[in-house]
């Protein structure tokens, strides 16, 4: 029995994953009661993806137990998990879509007649089960002919009919509109009043508030606790994704200041129509912006447009009062721009080669290939910056790609000190670092500061923004919606601004 | 002492490589006593061996462009197409009768525009290069022909068959293009940053742009460079045939080309690339094909012959195979 009274039909009891060097899962406990609608919340990184695939038998868990209606289980794989009764569906449909609809419902499990597939009493039967979520279409025909929004139900019925206990649903509305939600609500609602157990991840908050019971809320792979929704504030909620505790980190850096002069960059109404709404954004030398808000709110979005990345269809962009050309990441290179991507590992690191050539690369992209550095000046530079920044390697030969991540982040760093910037863009810069690396790349940031750069860092950890900015940023549903500067600068009126509230 | 230390890890990474053409090249010795034997003749070097390198050529060059695209996670499909395009444009030219400077220069400047066009397809257009390559390399065969009116034309030009027959300094002129576009391409990509920044690219174009690498730019010249090799072997095949076949000239080379870029160790996932490495992967599959016609076994042993001795290399080039022999090994002696 849950204090709520319900009874539990999923109980994880002090669920640990460890992967090499970090703490994905750490003694979590998670319950899903039968008949309730379990939002599990985190921001990326939080480990809600990591406990779900502990729970469905993707990955094996190192401590901890999982018990289905008291019974202890140990799935072994996403088709044991289904066995016991554990569905999940995932943003990213996970069927067949040049196969009928049919065919997608009952693979692995189509009815048999004389050793062969009986088509006409799967179609019979595909007809019936999709009729219980309203949805009445020919079920042979291939399942791309049908929206998102309908593959995503179908992917429902199929999970419900396989295992009928648990729903795991990752991210579902991520690609639907708003009417399509609803209908998705409509049938979350009918299994849970069914008995199901549902647990919705999602990082939409308003869905939240609409369609759950209760509310767990994971973050660095620790449980931040569970609780009813209804009794939850919007701005507790933030809070808890975002942790409140100040470090003695956050302390660090004194005073704020109040950086004078002309800004080194500008951006008026710079922004991309279905990207991010036009902004305006000043950044001076020797200035920290900070840039804060919830996964998906546009803060990576902002960093692409002002690198070049992407191309903004409106507003203009200024580096010391003049007009500039920014359309592609070389613009921006030649503008003395740098961007330290949040994706490491796929738009950073280029995994194969040395750290040696990963920090010459842009400054060699800036030269054109016709004036190669020579050797000696490549290890001259990659040995500086190693020593500099503290670049844990045996040595500057081996790959990159067998770094620890905060080694990785201070090669990318050193790639564009190499190339001695004025305005470096640094997004998600400790994520996924272990705390020792964490503490010194924010020190460098500090550094930099100290140096005349100007800065524009992106960060999920709030406390962290606090420590660093002079100014902050905030950023909702793809919006500049504040900026805040002096006293502001703090924890509780940027988590007000962020929720909105 | 220097200059030793970095020459060893280099050996030492081609040891399947060298290892497999000396069993080759033993085998040869083994079914054919005078493999090895050299003699020269109206100052031009002959002999088996001789022959391994001068038949090889033709793939040689191929290879030397393939290896770059595959560096940059691309392939190229269209060189042999292409090499019957260059060879059918030098015939027509020759016959024409222009000189032998403008000949040359035609067929390398269509080659160069077919390895443009690939490389515009493939960088700007995003067309996957397996696809994009298909296209001239079906397309390529059709235009060689239209160029020769679906004749084979021959030719007496004695300045293009020098291209093949000839020699200099005693060593035969297929072997010395070779060498000149090795060098070449040495330079183009090592003496530059260019070798740099497609191996950048082949690893992970999105953080190689991030970066300000111009990808577009640097994957139009690589295709561009593999278009002009292919030209130059189209040239030589062209001039030892002292004609030009716009159905046979070149037709699966682009396949022993791929062959020998992975025998030498370049991964068709993109990356590390080395273009010496990748001429040795040249000359073992030659060297195979001499072998397999001097033992006087039937040609069609030469196809299963040649797949296991690259399964061989492949196998011995895989980290993983060889953490399991180690372990093996070691667990043996008890």
């Amino acid at each position: 029995m849950t204090e709520t009274g319900r009874k539990a039909v999923l109980k994880a009891s002090g669920l640990s994953k460890f992967f090499p060097g970090v703490r994905a899962l750490d003694k979590v406990d998670f319950e899903l009661a039968e008949g309730e609608i379990h939002a599990l919340l985190g921001e990326n990184g939080a480990g809600k993806s990591t406990l779900i695939k502990l729970v469905t038998g993707v990955y094996g868990r190192d401590e901890g137990t999982i018990q289905l209606a008291g019974e202890e289980v140990d799935p072994k794989d996403t088709t044991d998990a289904q066995r016991l009764g554990i569905g999940t569906v995932y943003q990213e449909v996970n069927l067949l879509p040049n196969l009928s609809v049919a065919e997608n419902l009952f693979l692995g499990r189509q009815p048999m007649r004389f050793g062969l597939v009986d088509r006409k009493a799967m179609k019979a039967r595909a007809k019936a089960l999709l009729a219980e979520y309203n949805l009445h279409l020919d079920p042979a025909e291939p399942l791309s002919r049908f929206s998102v929004a309908v593959q995503q139900i179908i992917a429902i019925a199929r999970a419900v009919d396989l295992s009928g206990r648990v729903l795991i649903l990752d991210e579902p509305t991520a690609s639907l509109d708003a009417g399509e939600v609803q209908v998705l609500f409509r049938i979350m609602r009918r299994l849970r009043d069914r008995g199901m157990g549902v647990v919705f991840v999602t990082h939409f908050l308003d869905q939240v508030y609409e369609v759950s019971d209760r509310i767990t809320v994971l973050r660095n792979g620790r449980l931040v606790g569970t609780r009813e929704t209804a009794e939850l504030p919007r701005l507790e909620l933030v809070s808890m994704m975002l942790g409140r505790e100040l470090s003695a980190e956050a302390l660090h850096r004194g005073g704020r200041r109040e950086v004078a002069g002309e800004p080194l960059v500008s951006f008026k109404g710079f922004g991309k129509n279905r990207y991010v709404e036009p902004f305006d954004l000043e950044i001076r030398r020797g200035e920290v912006v900070g840039m804060a808000g919830l996964l998906g709110s546009g803060r990576t979005e902002t960093a692409k447009l002002a690198f070049g990345i992407e191309q903004a269809d409106s507003g203009e962009a200024r580096v010391e009062g003049h007009p500039v050309k920014l359309q592609s990441p070389r613009d921006a290179i030649r503008l003395r721009f740098g961007y330290c991507p949040e994706d490491r590992k796929t738009e950073g690191i280029v995994g194969e080669l040395s750290v040696r050539e990963n920090i010459i690369l842009a400054l060699q992209a800036r030269r054109g290939w016709l004036k190669p550095l020579p050797r000696r000046e490549q290890e001259e530079i990659a040995g500086r910056y190693i020593k500099l920044l503290g670049i844990k390697t045996p040595d500057a030969e081996r790959s990159i790609q067998f770094l620890s991540g905060g080694n990785q982040q201070k090669a990318l760093l050193a790639r564009w000190l190499a190339t001695d910037p004025e305005f470096l863009i640094l997004d998600e810069p400790t994520r996924g670092i272990d705390v020792g690396a964490h503490a010194e790349i924010i020190r460098l940031i500090e550094r930099l500061c100290d140096d005349g750069l100007a800065l524009l860092v992106i960060s999920s950890e709030i406390e962290e923004i606090v420590s660093y900015s002079d100014r902050v940023v905030v950023l909702r549903d793809r919006r500049h919606v504040g900026s805040l500067s002096g006293d502001e600068v703090a924890m509780e009126p940027i988590m007000q601004t962020i929720a909105g509230a | 002492m220097t200059g030793m230390a970095p020459a060893f890890p280099a050996i030492r990474k081609a040891l399947p490589q060298i290892g497999a053409l000396a069993v080759v090249l033993l085998a040869n010795w083994l079914v054919f006593p005078g493999f090895f034997d050299i003699r020269l003749q109206d100052g031009r070097l002959f002999g088996s061996v001789v022959d391994v390198f001068v038949r090889g050529a033709p793939v040689a060059l191929l290879a030397l462009g393939m290896t770059l695209v595959i560096a940059t996670k691309g392939i190229d499909l269209s060189v042999g197409a292409v090499m019957a395009i260059a060879g059918a444009v030098a015939a027509s030219m020759t016959n024409a009768g222009h000189g032998l400077p403008l000949t040359i220069l035609a067929a390398i400047g269509v080659g160069l525009v077919c390895g443009l066009w690939n490389g515009m397809l493939v960088a700007l257009l995003r067309i996957q290069p397996i696809v994009a390559t298909l296209i001239l390399m079906v397309a390529g065969r059709g235009i060689a022909q239209l160029i020769t009116e679906g004749q084979i034309i021959t030719f007496v030009d004695p300045a293009l068959i020098f291209l093949a027959g000839g020699s200099f300094l005693s060593i035969p002129m297929p072997v010395v293009l070779v060498i000149l576009m090795f060098v070449l391409t040495l330079l183009l990509v090592r003496a530059t940053a260019l070798g740099l920044m497609i191996e950048a690219i082949g690893v992970n174009l999105l953080s190689s742009a991030y970066s300000g690498v111009n990808t577009k730019v640097v994957l139009i010249a690589v295709y561009g460079w593999a278009g002009i090799c292919a030209a130059v072997a189209g040239l030589v095949v062209a001039a030892d045939i002292h004609g030009a076949d716009a159905n046979n000239a070149g037709l699966w080379l682009e396949l022993d080309a791929i062959l020998a870029s992975v025998i030498g160790g370049t991964s068709l996932l993109g990356g590390r690339f080395n273009i010496t490495l990748a001429l040795l992967g040249a000359l073992i599959i030659q060297a195979m094909n001499t072998g397999i016609l001097l033992s006087g076994f039937r040609p069609e042993f030469n196809l299963v012959v040649k797949a296991l001795v690259v399964l061989a290399v492949l196998l011995f080039q895989s980290p993983q195979l060889m953490g399991m022999l180690r372990v093996t090994f070691r667990r043996a002696p008890k």
